[in-house]
């Protein structure tokens, strides 16, 4: 408690409506779905309730306390870490029983505590009759009814929050009483307990402990592992009461608490028999959207126009924002006096931002989809639909979306693993998403396949979409045998009811990607774009080969004709390449260069490679002005590729294809990966990984090609 | 008589006696429902036969066959 401030914590478990309860709460721009990140910080709103100010923590959503997920071992250390006061527990009134489970453990933690019955309109809809009096006398704490779309008991709720924190009221504490055997193992457990932490348990903390061990939780008796003889004490209490009962002792404890929450049920809730409530609507669409020989159709179906709409519908405002590039680079270019301010503004600051918030709108279409699909349920469907063919891969079912998203752009579809809950296979997912053709990386294969393989260009283009798919389902299978190996492939997984999204839910859930994305944008981008701009920029004093300048401007001078304008643009040209050549940049080229000679990459093509760590497009762009285009060329210039097409074989420009479209993540990809992986050291292996593979592939093809062609 | 989850057609339900498997996964599937003396009903099965959803406790889970192989019950 610091400074009046009562510090409440919103537990619950997933799908049961806390995070529309605290945006109603907050009325906040904030929305959390499902956030199971370690170390992404924890969610946090303050307002003030009766003069009182309030700070609401969103934990993230979970079905138990132990230690086994991330987001359990947050939830518990965040509970423990002292910062919290009063805990809220949401309880999803159509799933009581279950939601009571995760409730029987946060009571031995001790803490008070107050109950929300969430949903309580679809529980009456259903003909649920629930005695909150009841349920509140059983539990000791008060309940509240709550309905987080309409924000229904909301004030009552904020209202026993204030009394509980000013009444100072300590919880009588309620024990969940267990059967005698597990009880005196308890008993003795806590009692060496106490005398190992003399003065620093309350009782509470001590019976809380004591229960853990028991459950044989990793952590506990990780921490407690100086205590060899509580140790031995606990192993042998686990021991003699699994031979004694038959089954193991986790499971006896666990067993016991489904005995309280059945217990509690029984007691207050009154309404049809489970088998009953679940004949609803949901089960009606469910026989459509999950239908033996529809159900995948539907699936693509429904991709396709998320897929288009996002980068067709994106068209027209992107033109907009384009368009307001244009003029503010413009507006900026008049007023700056010229010299290296107005480059860095104009060249270096302006284009590099302005060519990454151009993607603002695909974003925004893509987040309003994947709001839709996971609002409305639909989300955790197709999982369940795709997960078969994703597991040969060792995917989960959930990672279709990503991958998908991966096609347009593998910013958001980093972002958008974070729809799955299991740690292992969201950072899997998270480093083969980059391998996934994005729109960005396709000019590039437009522009080669166009000078290299004309008669056959569209199949090359179709045949680099293949190999995406390909390696990427490759690397899975490499990651997961080699790096992230785990035995356990568990698809455990809720599918709530369908529901209609409300208009909030959506849009908090895309505004938060949208700050998230211009807050990258605002970061590494802007610093990548100053770096790369200083490299190509410097050093000033250039060496050039004849005064190109001073011939500029003699032929200027002259009677404009066409022949001259031509000369003055080649030069104009040629200055460019010598400058690049001379610059860090071109320095920095030379120096990689030899790298990539056993590819047959020449300096320019590492020009081009270490352009295109910015973005995939700037390749382009550095062989227009490698091989003397100009800045206007784009993918389908024909003296570009005809440029191009005398200065390597087709076989090395099907490996630099290869290349291209395996190396490093674009820099917002790596930006992207770091934030949600929680951790520079995934955008590191990210990116080594992809190196590896794109030079190990490119070598291969390289050699082995050579020997036919 | 005892049999495994993955015994039942979709529409057919049965009471869970057990669960065997890692104490980790027991523990997962235990804190989403799965537990003794609970009445399950097989709801659908995904395309090629697996995944499947499950209702127990009055709630829609899905589980892959590895995991349903594991948990025991008896026919209703």
């Amino acid at each position: 408690m610091q400074g009046g401030k009562i510090t409440v914590a919103l537990v619950g478990n997933p799908n049961c409506g806390k995070t529309t309860l605290l945006n109603r709460i907050t009325r906040s721009k904030e929305s959390v779905g499902n956030y199971p990140r370690v170390t992404v910080a924890l969610k946090r709103k303050e307002f003030t309730h009766q003069g009182q100010v309030i700070e609401l923590v969103d934990l993230p959503g979970i079905y138990a306390l132990t230690s086994q997920t991330p987001e359990e071992r947050e939830t518990r250390d965040f509970i423990h870490s002292g910062q919290v006061d009063i805990i809220i527990n949401v309880l999803d009134a159509c799933n009581l029983e279950r939601s009571l489970f995760l409730t029987s453990q946060l009571i031995e933690m001790g803490h008070p505590l107050l109950f929300v019955l969430n949903m309580a309109d679809e529980a009456r809809s259903k003909k649920l009759q629930i005695d909150t009096q009841g349920l509140s006398s059983m539990l000791g704490g008060s309940v509240f009814e709550t309905v987080g779309t309409t924000g229904d008991g909301l004030k009552a709720l904020l209202d026993g929050v204030v009394r509980l924190h000013v009444q100072k009221m300590r919880r009588e504490p309620i024990f969940l009483t267990y059967d005698n055997h597990l009880e005196q193992a308890v008993r003795r457990v806590q009692r060496l307990v106490t005398e190992l932490h003399p003065r620093s348990l309350d009782h509470n903390q001590s019976r809380w402990l004591a229960i853990k061990l028991l459950e044989g939780d990793d952590r506990i008796l990780l921490q407690e592992g100086e205590h060899g003889h509580l140790l031995e004490m606990v192993h042998r209490e686990r021991y003699d009461l699994a031979r004694s009962h038959g089954e193991e002792c986790d499971l006896l404890f666990a067993m016991a608490r489904y005995g309280f929450t059945h217990g509690v049920v029984k007691e207050v809730v009154q309404g049809p028999s489970e088998g009953e409530v679940i004949r609803d609507w949901t089960g009606r669409l469910d026989q459509v959207f999950l239908h033996r020989f529809f159900g995948i159709p539907l699936l693509l179906v429904l991709l396709w126009i998320m897929f288009q709409s996002t980068f067709s519908l994106g068209q027209v405002p992107m033109g907009w924002i384009d368009a307001g590039v244009g003029w503010i680079s413009e507006w900026v270019s008049g007023r700056l006096p010229e010299g290296m301010v107005h480059d860095l503004v104009v060249d270096g600051i302006i284009a590099g931002v302005g060519g990454t918030i151009v993607f603002l709108p695909n974003i925004v279409i893509l987040f309003f989809f994947m709001a839709m699909f996971s609002e409305t349920g639909y989300l955790a469907r197709a999982a369940f639909l795709v997960d078969r063919s994703m597991h040969t891969f060792g995917l989960h079912g959930k990672a279709l979306i990503p991958l998908v998203m991966g096609f347009g752009c593998n910013v958001p579809a980093v972002m958008a693993t974070r729809t799955i809950e299991d740690y292992r296979s969201r950072m899997i997912t998270i480093l083969i998403s980059p391998f996934m053709l994005c729109s960005a990386r396709l000019p590039v294969f437009i522009l080669f396949a166009g000078a290299f393989f004309s008669e056959e260009a569209g199949t090359m283009v179709l045949l680099m979409y293949v190999l995406s798919i390909v390696v990427a389902m490759g690397a899975a299978v490499i990651l997961n045998r080699l790096f992230l190996r785990s035995d356990d492939d568990a698809f455990v997984m809720e599918l709530p009811p369908y529901r209609l999204p409300t208009l909030q839910a959506v849009m908090i859930h895309m505004g938060d990607r949208v700050i998230g994305f211009l807050q990258k944008v605002a970061g590494v981008i802007l610093v990548g774009s100053i770096i790369i701009w200083f490299l190509q920029e410097f050093p000033h004093h250039h060496i050039l080969s004849q005064d190109y300048d001073g011939e500029i401007s003699r032929l200027e001078s002259l009677p404009q004709t066409l022949q001259n304008d031509e000369i003055i643009a080649a030069l104009k040209v040629k200055k460019a390449q010598e400058v690049l050549e001379q610059s860090y940049l071109g320095q920095i080229a030379r120096t990689v260069a030899p790298v990539f000679v056993p590819l047959h990459f020449t300096w320019k093509d590492t020009v081009a490679i270490l352009t295109g760590f910015v973005a995939k497009e700037v390749v382009v762009a550095s062989y227009a002005v490698l091989y003397s285009q100009g800045d206007g060329a784009r993918e389908n210039s024909e003296s570009l590729r005809k440029a191009l097409s005398h200065s390597m074989t087709p076989i090395v420009a099907f490996t630099f294809m290869l290349f291209a479209l395996l190396y490093a993540p674009c820099l917002g990809t790596i930006a992207t990966i770091g934030k949600e992986a929680g951790g520079w050291v995934w955008a590191g292996y990210s990116v080594a990984f992809s190196m590896t593979l794109a030079y190990g592939l490119s070598f291969l093809v390289v050699q082995v090609g050579g020997l036919f062609v | 008589m005892e049999y495994s989850l993955i015994d039942l057609k979709p529409g057919e339900s049965g009471c869970i006696k057990g669960i065997d498997g890692s104490s980790q996964s027991k523990k997962r599937l235990m804190a989403m429902g799965i537990i003794q003396g609970k009445e399950i009903t097989v709801e659908t099965a995904a395309p090629m036969g697996d995944p499947r959803i499950y209702t127990v406790l009055g709630y829609r889970l899905s589980m892959r066959n590895v995991e349903a192989k594991n948990i025991r019950i008896v026919r209703n």
